[in-house]
This record gives structure tokens, C-alpha cells and sequence, in this order.
């Protein structure tokens, strides 16, 4: 059997690329670490115990699979002020239900075991609204090895919760006090201590960006979500979804379920970026409606910058979001036109949160609120025969304060 | 001959010597570095993100850029730099955003009509050179590379392809600024580094007082310092040049000196 020529499936190229994105934009320092991480990944990807070990902690250690759920009220509410036939069947692929609460679990997995592999003992990692950082400090305490996880100052004031649960997971985690203080300054500062430990210290990326192979490996643990999705759809319902829905910060839940269906002519794909106060604004994360291409954190991707190249912040209600650039997969699927890219604000966002709630029973993150706030918009373009997938890819417990400030409750 | 030829060829070892660009006085810092004996001037473009730096360029970066410094600013702080110092070689260091945003050809471009030298970027190597490279090249412009302590043999022809000026030997695995590494083994990394090249090899990251940098500069082509500079701007802000003036010129005394006294 040939490899289709045509396929969505086989990038990055030789060097890391994906199109004009990606690469390998980080000091000499790391440059042969990077090598060393790519070879070994290699290597990890065809040993069987690798992938038997990866699988086996993914069931009983995660919960996976995750389930598959047709959210029937939704969809009966979204068909009511839409022309008859019209509204496609909503089905969520539940990554909330995950061990520590959201999909980024299942990306530490995988790279922890990569850097027992590689005999690292010490772990890193950045963290943002503090779900990655809480996954991370979770698989440390699993294999027992010293976690160090950067976040921003800002970060560590609203995200307090989270900062506990690192703490009584064992993780040191340190403030970062540069810059805006967020997740940005987090990751310039994790690859600080990186450059400055590369002989003992593994880097956990949490999400499909950074210096190759990162946005490769990462999507590849991941993609767990879009192929079970696949075999689950198939099974319960006998066909593919007619559209792939997710929410995209650096991207990693979105790449994780669409890239197992890239290839399906049928399946079409929309991914949600943050525009916070809206895209006309300066208050928003949508690096693809609202930025340009450049070069940040290892990798050439979209980002949100100034004419001399300055990186400007971002803003997301949602934490998860709140990054001015993307994984540079999505720069190119959004290039390609595979994959379309729509904006969605805070307040849509926080809409979609509390309908959630009261129709499902199922309190969704606010980065998968996002995702969600696409629905009335994306349900209308469908036939009620049709299927929309949306992955809920975190769940909200971490975002209640934020969503009772926005909704003027007191707590 | 080249500027970087003649920096280097004096007959002693060169003080090379880095502060950020739109950070203090720029231009009276920049002509206090020459008056106080440095060969090579490093100007620093400011970067909102600058992931290799210490705190002490950190701070810097900010601060140019809380004043509102563009690139513009920086190629015109370049341009009259060569017109007021028509000998020193300038080189403009950084990262690659700013570098390329409106293209690798027009800031190639720009920085040849503004007199510069050598651009050294942080965070493009070898393996991602036709991101700056050839523009660089194309525009006679030398393209400075980092060897570092993780570069080893295999890695070494590939950082030397098509660099030029010098070779920057990062001493330590670290960011800028912080501590200094064992004069052994900087000895042991230029004399492998030299076998290899006949650029100069200048060694910098945690230089900051004339006994290190003399140390170095026994072994050195070249001795870099950089935040012990940026972070006398820090403390004396726009009335920074004398104390620049001084550390250079002790500095410049030192790394000068630095073969003579070892002989004697």
C-alpha cells in the first residue's frame, strides 16, 4: 500500500516543518538536546513496550477511553430557533472526566515516560491557568521524580487553587515576575532553567508548539482523543462526524482530536481561538484572525505582535487561552484551509459555560466553553441527521470564581 | 581587510563589549565603550521576550522598550554610531522576531546602510539559517554563531557553515549574566574551537570583572561582556557613560594586557 501523497497526516518534514511553520528556532545550547529528544522520541515511537507502557497507564491510570456522550438537550435547544431540519446532533468526547480533570494529562504521560527513557531526573514545565502544571506535578508524584513548575505572578494570584493542589502534589512552583507575569513569561523562563540544567532536567511542553519535535510528540499523545473518538463514533452511530469542533490556545486538544481525521474528506473541522473583548479590540488571543507569522518560544507560527515584531499580550477570559501565539500545526491547517479557524469572546464563551451547565449537568472548562459557544452558530449549518463532535476538553471546577466575577456573584 | 579583521588583529586580545539599544543614553554609551578602549561594540535590539537573557538584558529589553524604542530607532543608533566611529566594528545582536518580521532581506538591507558588521540571533541555528542567513550574506553582512559547552564535534562544521566575524564561545549552559565558568575549560573548549576555525573565538556569558576577563583572555581571541555594562545603566540611567567609560577601560586594560603579563 502507497502513502497518500495527498495526505494532511504526514507532516512535520525531515526538519521539523510543517509548510512554513514550526522548526527549530532556540539557542545552541538546547540545539542538541532538541536532536537528542527527536532520536529518542524515534525510537520510543516504534518500541512496542513504549507504546504497551503509554496505553496501559492512559486505562488505568487516566481513566481512558473517555466517553463518548450525545448531549441531546442541547441539541433540541440549539434546533429551536433554527428552520426546520436543520441542527445537527451534538455529541461531546468527554476529556473532563480525565484523571486531574482536562485532556493536558494524557501529553505528560507521554513525555514523562520519554524522559525516564532518556534518564532524566529532573522535571519542568510552564503552566498557565495551572492545569498543565497540575498534570505535570501529578505524573512526578506517579514516578516519583522532582517537579519545578514556572507561572506567572498574575497566574499564581487568580489560579490559587491550582498552586495548592501542585504543592500537595509535591511540585516547587515558582512565580514568575517578568512581563505581563503569565504564561508567556512562565514558558521564557522555563527555558531559562532549562538552557542553564540541560544535563539532568526534561522539559514537559504542555501543548503542540514549541521547538521541534515538541508539536509533533505532543500531538501524538494526544491524538488518543481523535482516535477513539473515531472508532467510538463509528461504532455508536455507524459513520464519522460531519464536523470536528475544539478550542485552540497553543492547540493541543484540537490538534489531539482532529488529526486522526485530517484525512477524511467528510469530516470537517473548525478550531475556536479566544477573542476575549473581540477581535476589532486589543484585548484578545486570536493569533490566526488577528495576527502574523513569526518566530517565538522554538517555532514559526502565528502570533500576536507589532509591526517591529514586538510580542504583544494576549487576553482570554480562560486562562488556557490566554497566549499570543499557536501551535504551528494549526498555522498551517488554517494556511491549508483544512481546518477552519473561527473567533469567539469572553462573553460568548461565558454564555455557552452556563448553558452547559443547566442543559447537560456537565460544568465545562472555560477554554471548552469556547468551543461549545460555536454550536448555535456552526449547529444551524447542519441537517439533524448530521453530527457535530465537540471535545470538552477540561472541566470548570478550576473556573468558577472567574465565572462568578464575570456573572457579578459573590462567593 | 575587514573591520572584524582588524579588530581582531592588533596584536592583543579584543575587548568585545554589549549594551542594549534605547536603554539609557544609547549613543553616549555607545561612543563611552569606544573611549574606553573596547574593539568590537554589541548593540542590543530589545525583545519583549528575550528567553536567553538574564535578568540584568531582561531589564534592559524592558526598559528600551517602555521608552518606545523601535527598530528604527535601533538602525538609526547603528547608522550614526558608523558615522561618528568609521572603524569599530558594530554588531547588532538579538532575536529573531524583530529581525525578520519585514523580512530577512529588508533588515539585512537596512542594517548594511546603517553600517553594521555581523548580526549574531539568538535563537536561529544552524538548522534554521535560510530563515536570516543567506539575506545576511547576500548583503555582506557576517552572520556571528554561538558555540556553546553542548556543542560537540559532530555539531561543530555545521555551526561554522557559513558563519563569519567571529565565533562567539557561550562559556557556560546558561543565560547571560549569570555565573562564570572554570578557566580550564574554557582553555580546553577555545583550543578545540580554534582547531577547527580560523575565525577569532571571543568567549562571553558571566564576565564581569577585569580579572576574569583578563583570565580569558590568555586563552581567548576575544573576551565579551555585557550585563555588568547594561546593569551600570540600570543604576546610573542617562548619566551612565562615565561609569562605562571606567569599567571599559579597565576592562580594556586587562584583556589587552592580559598575553603580556603571562610572558613576563
Amino acid at each position: 500500500m502507497t502513502e497518500k501523497r495527498n495526505s494532511f497526516r504526514n507532516q512535520p518534514d525531515e526538519s521539523g516543518h510543517f509548510g512554513d511553520f514550526g522548526g527549530r528556532y532556540v539557542s545552541e545550547t538546547l540545539m542538541p538536546l532538541i536532536l537528542d529528544l527527536e532520536q529518542e522520541y524515534r525510537k520510543a515511537k516504534a518500541d512496542p513496550a513504549f507504546q504497551q507502557e503509554f496505553e496501559d497507564l492512559l486505562e488505568h491510570f487516566v481513566g481512558r477511553p473517555s466517553p463518548l456522550y450525545y448531549a441531546e438537550r442541547l441539541t433540541e435547544t440549539l434546533r429551536e430557533s433554527l428552520p426546520a431540519g436543520k441542527g445537527a446532533q451534538i455529541w461531546f468526547k468527554r476529556e473532563e472526566l480525565n484523571h486531574t480533570g482536562a485532556h493536558k494529562i494524557n501529553n505528560c504521560i507521554g513525555q514523562i515516560l520519554l524522559a525516564i527513557r532518556m534518564g532524566k531526573t529532573r522535571i519542568i514545565a510552564e503552566t498557565g491557568a495551572g492545569q498543565h502544571g497540575v498534570a505535570t506535578a501529578t505524573v512526578c508524584a506517579r514516578f516519583g521524580l522532582p517537579c519545578v513548575i514556572y507561572m506567572g505572578a498574575t497566574d499564581v494570584k487568580r489560579q490559587q487553587p491550582n498552586v495548592f493542589r501542585m504543592k500537595l502534589l509535591g511540585a516547587e512552583v515558582v512565580p514568575v515576575e517578568s512581563g505581563a507575569k503569565t504564561l508567556k513569561d512562565a514558558m521564557n523562563e522555563a527555558l531559562r532553567d532549562w538552557v542553564a540544567n540541560v544535563h539532568d532536567t526534561f522539559y514537559i511542553i504542555g501543548t503542540a508548539a514549541g521547538p521541534h519535535p515538541y508539536p509533533e510528540l505532543v500531538r501524538d499523545f494526544q491524538s488518543v482523543i481523535g482516535r477513539e473518538a473515531r472508532e467510538q463514533m463509528l461504532s455508536r452511530t455507524g459513520k464519522l462526524p460531519d464536523c470536528a469542533v475544539a478550542a485552540v490556545g497553543g492547540g493541543s486538544n484540537a490538534i489531539g482530536l482532529f488529526h486522526p481525521f485530517l484525512d477524511d474528506p467528510g469530516v470537517q473541522m473548525v478550531g475556536i481561538e479566544a477573542a476575549g473583548h473581540g477581535i476589532d479590540t486589543d484585548k484578545h488571543a486570536a493569533s490566526l484572525t488577528g495576527g502574523a507569522p513569526g518566530v517565538l518560544h522554538g517555532n514559526k507560527t502565528y502570533l500576536l505582535q507589532d509591526e517591529d515584531g514586538q510580542i504583544t499580550e494576549a487576553h482570554s477570559i480562560s486562562a488556557g487561552l490566554d497566549y499570543p501565539g499557536i501551535g504551528p500545526e494549526h498555522s498551517w491547517l488554517h494556511e491549508s484551509g483544512r481546518v477552519r479557524y473561527l473567533p469567539i469572546t469572553d462573553q460568548e464563551a461565558l454564555e455557552a459555560f452556563q448553558l452547559c451547565c443547566s442543559l447537560e449537568g456537565i460544568i465545562p472548562a472555560l477554554e471548552s466553553a469556547h468551543a461549545l459557544a460555536a454550536l448555535p452558530r456552526l449547529s444551524g449549518e447542519y441537517d439533524r441527521d448530521q453530527i457535530i463532535l465537540v471535545n470538552v476538553s477540561g472541566r470548570g471546577d478550576k473556573d468558577i470564581f472567574t465565572v462568578a466575577e464575570a456573572l457579578g456573584a459573590k462567593l | 581587510m575587514t573591520r572584524f579583521e582588524k579588530a581582531f588583529g592588533k596584536g592583543h586580545p579584543a575587548l568585545v563589549c554589549f549594551i542594549t539599544a534605547g536603554d539609557g543614553d544609547t549613543a553616549a554609551n555607545l561612543d563611552a565603550l569606544v573611549e574606553g578602549g573596547a574593539d568590537v561594540i554589541e548593540l542590543g535590539m530589545p525583545f519583549t521576550d528575550p528567553m536567553a537573557d538574564g535578568p540584568a538584558i531582561q531589564a534592559a529589553d524592558l526598559r528600551a522598550l517602555a521608552k518606545g524604542t523601535k527598530t528604527a530607532d535601533v538602525l538609526r543608533l547603528a547608522r550614526e554610531f558608523r558615522e561618528r566611529h568609521p572603524d569599530i566594528p558594530l554588531v547588532l545582536m538579538g532575536y529573531a522576531n524583530p529581525m525578520i518580521r519585514r523580512g530577512p532581506e529588508w533588515f539585512a538591507a537596512e542594517s548594511a546602510r546603517a553600517g553594521v558588521d555581523g548580526v549574531i540571533c539568538v535563537d536561529i541555528p544552524p538548522e534554521e539559517d535560510a530563515a536570516l542567513g543567506p539575506a545576511l550574506r547576500d548583503a555582506g553582512i557576517a552572520p556571528i554563531r554561538l558555540a556553546t559547552p553542548t556543542t560537540d564535534a559532530k555539531r561543530l562544521p555545521a555551526v561554522l557553515e557559513g558563519s563569519g566575524g567571529f565565533l562567539y564561545y557561550v562559556s557556560v549552559a546558561g543565560i547571560t549574566g549569570m555565573q562564570q565558568a572554570a578557566i580550564d575549560s574554557v582553555d580546553q573548549a577555545v583550543s578545540r574551537l580554534k582547531a577547527a576555525t580560523d575565525l577569532p573565538v571571543a568567549v562571553g556569558f558571566g564576565v564581569r570583572t577585569p580579572e576574569q576577563a583578563r583570565d580569558i583572555a590568555r586563552v581567548a581571541d576575544g573576551v565579551v561582556v555585557g550585563s555588568a555594562l547594561v546593569k551600570l545603566v540600570e543604576e546610573h540611567g542617562d548619566d551612565a557613560p562615565a561609569a562605562i567609560r571606567n569599567l571599559t577601560a579597565s576592562l580594556a586594560e586587562a584583556v589587552h594586557n592580559a598575553r603580556k603579563e603571562t610572558a613576563a
